[in-house]
């Protein structure tokens, strides 16, 4: 497990970083938890000449609240998302989802920015940014924009940030009626299907929902037909099991593996949205 | 004054744990040498494949990179490749050498070692050189070895190493002709990776001037390694190499085998003139540790009417992977065919075992080594017949178990049981469990449409492997006694020193315990010294639960041979007979006269100023035995399983898990309690989790932790472990062994557990290892999909 060669450097602020991704281009990868990077570097699947350290770039690992949007410093560990209030209160799926990424050595050194960049299918937190319909923020040579994470995530461990970016915060709205379930490999505990649910009540009514399955496709995916059996219907068992029938339909593109068949990882994408639809608590 | 404990038998805390938990244990990689370089292998990307040319110009043209060697190199020095160490009639030895320079035969096979001033110049080095080969097709699975044209090796047609049997086929044939019922399965025992925490790694160090070469390896065996390296593979003579097992992070069998790598290191050294040191990586243990299991078995029990077993009839495919690894053979023929007739009284029984060869990494002894292959498919075999004749499991084993009065047992496959209880250690499961509250539970659950299943292992295990002259005949390479020298120092103080080899097993305490028992010497004035040909006797080291058993008894007898010498002086002193002193904790004194005595630590300077000693008696305090016992040894024991299975998911919940187990007596019951913990996990790991999966090319697919899935603390429940105890008769400490039971025992009773869950819907069989798929697609096969249904 020797990796190849490589520099590094320590970035002081985003600006110093953003400077030298632009003079290293394609042969620099910024370095923040390295807990995606660093095996893949180890197993020379990733060979970048220059690493560049973000990791003590002041203020990035923060986690505060803008009114009724939380907003989570990209350097901010799992551990610290799993143990926030804040983050319970006002996103209890992505709480959910932290406290279950790898294991306590991964999650007190892993970071959401990092984890959100890699865009790894198996992640836990691609599906619940989703579901969240958090907002990213992203900031270049040229100046910060915002995508959502729906647009954030293109294909396997493929994202929309450019080479010269660096993501810095995550914006997600308050979803107090959300959850997560993940049936995870035996092995390496990533998802071989993860299940994100946010709901928006209207007393026991949803008013609006979004279902997001992961680790079983490409990327994040919304699953269009359970959101529209849950819209306009109270929240009880028959519009969740309604509902996670549905969850896999309308999705093509199905990934299977040694561990878990396409078809397989379909159905559970079902149980495991009917698990998360029934970790929603809405106080009556 | 109260009775103090005795030492032996106590659950004393393990003497090594605080080198080991503090990180400060001395395993080989620790080991820092001056001038030493690192030696990193290039490894063959293709599981068969013609060497056309190696090219190592780039590579040796790195800053840094000391040398480059190939095959060749090795071939034209006369190195020879590595023997198998257990013969069988009719086998077929395929050439297995430390560096390949004909045909690589496995994904992962070296071709070539670099040498560098650091590991990372050494890998970038490696990547360098150009290896030409001109491709074949492989032959992975047993089956396909077995039915295909293609060949591994050109000289092995059919692919087939050996056609091995055991029992009388003609009766066996003869009972299944004319038995009323027969039950029948097809088992396959899957593949597994052996994930020893502490990877393999290997220093050579050659002296030019005075021509001794040491070797610091991860060996459970280096009078084996040294034995092999010097007088097979590469000529050092033997009395020249010396090798060093340090601390060894586990091993479960796979650091018994001697590794080509670590042949290849010390020939470096001695062609470099460097010491060189090689690592594993974990990829690179994933793809050359030699591997366990992989049969394919047909199994079948003819049976009358009343549920008595008339005979066994198996057939069983094992995959040997590219070449015949040092117990290669032994493992699915004479430790696997010997113990199919279980805890049963089977009348007729005849197994054959074809051994294939494959272009897949070398299988050998895994943890329990052809007895878990053999318990598995007794023990599910049984469970079926039982339930094909609707008998409950536990009355249909009790109809069939050997009766306690019928030891010594000749089985029909060759072996004969010396003692044994079957019932006992079955009662004893039964009242732990609960039985028939859990039947009355599992009616219940099922009502609800739970599917809570109970799933039974009565094993039994033939371990303490030896004795010699027995596993000669078998075709063993080597002598199977062991080595036990206990010196007792003029201070008093003392020094064991044994052939056997820890990797965790806690030889350091129980060693120790023995003879702080025997001498009456405080524990803490006694050390244990293994692992060191330069200074242990030669010793065959530690595998096959043999530790206690033949090592301990080793230590034992000499303890005994000390006793004798120190009442001998004893006596001289107190100007007595020998016959008439009385030697216990630590003071030898005349019988009847217990006031006058002399400490061990005076008769122990004595012995060494021989000042006044008999005149018929040597100076000195110091016993050497090498101790071959009479028989194998037959721990068995009653393994009980709960389980639950989820239907929406298929994951399985193991709820409870029992395990009685009789080991005779046991020397220090929290160690044997920790073995049998870590027993069960990895059996449960087996059961449910672990896969070694190849693809059709031959490309190792669970080739990393990432896709392999041991078992973590909160897969396996918590055990609830007892003990009966019938002490083995024929060694010195009537102990039995207990480092394999656990992986033995469990995979048959969690396997029988989900069948049993999985009886409602008519599920008879299901392949280990029940990964939640396949055991959701087991139920859905017969039932709709609910998925929307709740936990």
């Amino acid at each position: 497990m020797y990796p190849a060669k490589f520099d590094y450097t320590r970035a002081g602020s985003i600006q110093e970083a953003i400077q030298l991704l632009q003079q290293h281009g394609d042969d620099a990868k910024l370095l923040a938890g390295g807990h995606s990077l660093l095996p893949m570097m180890k197993l020379r699947l990733a060979r970048p000449a220059m690493l560049i350290d973000i990791g003590r770039i002041p203020d990035l690992k923060n986690i505060r609240t803008d009114g009724d949007v939380l907003v989570i410093g990209a350097l901010a560990t799992h551990t610290q998302v799993a143990a926030s209030d804040d983050v319970r209160r006002l996103a209890p799926a992505l709480a959910d989802a932290a406290a279950k990424v790898g294991d306590q050595q991964v999650r007190n050194r892993g970071t959401v920015g990092g984890n959100l960049a890699h865009g790894d299918p198996a992640s836990d937190l691609p599906p619940v940014m989703t579901a969240l319909n958090a907002e990213l923020t992203l900031v270049g040579p040229n100046g910060s924009r915002t995508l959502k994470a729906e647009d954030f995530f293109i294909d396997l461990f493929t994202t929309a940030l450019e080479p010269d970016e660096i993501l810095t915060e995550i914006r997600v709205p308050a979803a107090p009626h959300s959850a997560y379930a993940k049936l995870e490999n035996p092995a390496s505990g990533y998802a071989m299907v993860g299940a994100a649910v946010n709901l928006t009540m209207d007393g026991n009514t949803i008013s609006d929902a979004r279902v997001v399955i992961g680790g079983a496709v490409p990327k994040p995916t919304r699953a269009s037909a359970a959101e529209s059996a849950l819209r306009s219907n109270a929240l009880n068992d028959d519009t969740i099991n309604n509902a996670s029938t549905l969850a896999a339909d309308g999705i093509g593109d199905w990934m299977g593996d040694i561990h878990a068949s396409e078809d397989y990882r379909k159905e559970m994408a079902k149980v495991y949205t009917g698990r998360a639809l029934r970790d929603i608590k809405v106080a009556s | 004054m109260a009775q103090a404990e005795r030492i032996l038998g106590s659950s004393i805390k393990r003497r090594e744990d605080p080198r080991f938990i503090t990180g400060h244990g001395q395993y080989t990689d620790d080991i820092q040498l001056p001038g030493m370089v690192y030696g990193v292998f290039v490894r063959s990307p293709y599981a068969h494949a013609k060497i056309k040319n190696i090219d190592t110009s780039k590579a040796i043209a790195v800053p840094g990179v000391v040398a480059v060697y190939t095959g060749k190199d090795m071939e034209s020095d006369g190195v020879q490749p590595i023997p198998t160490g257990w013969l069988l009639p009719g086998i077929k030895l395929p050439n297995r050498y430390p560096l390949a320079f004909g045909e690589v035969n496995h994904v992962g096979e070296a071709v070539a070692i670099v040498l560098a001033e650091d590991p990372y110049t050494a890998t970038d080095a490696a990547e360098l050189v150009e290896v030409e080969y001109e491709r074949l097709p492989a032959v992975v699975s047993a089956e396909q070895a077995y039915n295909s044209r293609t060949q591994v090796h050109d000289d092995i047609p059919g692919n087939i190493v050996f056609d091995w049997d055991i029992g009388d086929k003609e009766k066996t044939d003869a009972v299944f002709a004319n038995a009323p019922k027969i039950s029948k399965l097809h088992l396959t025992n899957n593949r597994l990776i052996p994930n020893a925490i502490e990877p393999r790694s290997a220093i050579g160090r050659y002296e030019r001037y005075t021509d001794e070469a040491t070797l610091w390896v991860t060996s459970q065996n280096p009078h084996i390694e040294r034995l092999i390296l010097s007088a097979f593979v590469l000529g050092i003579p033997e009395h020249k190499l010396r090798v060093i097992a340090p601390d060894i992070g586990g091993g479960f069998g796979s650091k018994i085998f001697i590794y080509p790598d670590e042949a290849a290191v010390l020939w470096a050294s001695k062609k470099s003139g460097l010491p060189v040191k090689w690592t594993a990586t974990r990829s690179e243990s994933y793809k050359t540790d030699s591997h366990g299991r992989d049969h394919s078995t047909e199994v079948e029990l003819a049976l009358d009417d009343s549920g008595k077993i008339l005979g066994l009839r198996i057939k069983t495919l094992a995959n040997l992977g590219a070449y015949l690894t040092l117990f290669g053979p032994v493992t699915p023929t004479y430790l696997h065919g010997t113990v199919v007739s279980g805890v049963y009284d089977i009348p007729a029984i005849y197994c054959n075992v074809i051994g294939v060869c494959t272009n897949t990494i070398c299988v050998d002894a895994y943890r329990g080594a052809g007895r878990p292959e053999a318990t598995y498919l007794v023990e599910r075999i049984i469970d079926h017949a039982a339930n094909d004749l609707n008998m409950d499991p536990v009355e249909f084993r009790r109809k069939n178990f050997i009766a306690p009065d019928k030891f010594p047992f000749q089985t029909q496959v060759a072996v004969i049981y010396d003692s044994g209880d079957y019932d006992k250690a079955l009662k004893r499961a039964l009242e732990m469990l609960d039985y028939e509250g859990f039947q009355r539970e599992q009616v219940e659950a099922r009502q609800q449409g739970r599917y809570l299943g109970i799933g039974f292992s009565t094993y039994i295990e033939m371990c303490g492997l030896a004795p010699s002259e027995v596993v000669g005949a078998l075709g063993a390479q080597a002598g199977l006694w062991e080595s036990g020298i206990v010196r007792v120092h003029p201070s008093g103080k003392v020094t064991i020193l044994t052939g056997s080899q820890q990797q965790g097993q806690g030889h350091e305490t129980t060693f120790a315990q023995i003879v702080a028992d025997g001498l009456g010497v405080p524990i803490e004035d006694i050390d244990v010294v293994h692992g060191d040909t330069g200074r242990i006797p030669y010793g065959w080291g530690t595998y096959g639960s043999r530790s206690a058993a033949v090592g301990g008894s080793a230590i034992a007898r000499s303890v005994q041979k000390l006793q004798d010498k120190i009442k001998k002086i004893a006596a001289h002193l107190l100007e007595a007979s020998p016959e008439d002193i009385v030697y216990e904790d630590g003071k030898a004194y005349v019988r009847g006269a217990p006031n006058s005595f002399k400490t061990f630590g005076e008769i122990a300077l004595q012995a060494y100023l021989a000042h006044n000693i008999p005149d018929d008696l040597e100076p000195g305090l110091e016993e050497t035995t090498f101790y071959d016992p009479s028989n194998f040894t037959f721990p068995f024991g009653t393994h009980i399983a709960i389980v639950e299975v989820h239907p929406d998911t298929g994951k399985i919940e193991v709820k409870r898990y029992v395990a009685v187990d009789d080991f005779g007596n046991v020397i220090n019951p929290m160690i044997v309690d920790g073995q049998v913990h870590g027993g069960i996990a990895q059996g449960i790991g087996q059961a449910l989790y672990e896969n070694a999966v190849y693809d059709e090319n031959g490309q190792l697919l669970s080739g990393t932790m990432m896709d392999y899935a041991v078992p973590k603390a909160t897969y396996v429940p918590n055990y609830e472990v007892d003990r009966t105890v019938t002490p083995a008769p024929h060694n010195p400490l009537g102990v039995k062994g207990a480092g394999e039971a656990g992986t033995i025992a469990s995979p048959p009773a969690i396997v029988n557990a989900v069948i049993d869950a999985l009886k409602p819907l008519g599920v008879q069989q299901l392949d280990m290892p029940l990964t939640a798929e396949k055991v959701w697609k087991a139920i859905h096969q017969t039932q709709p999909a609910q998925g929307t249904n709740g936990h």
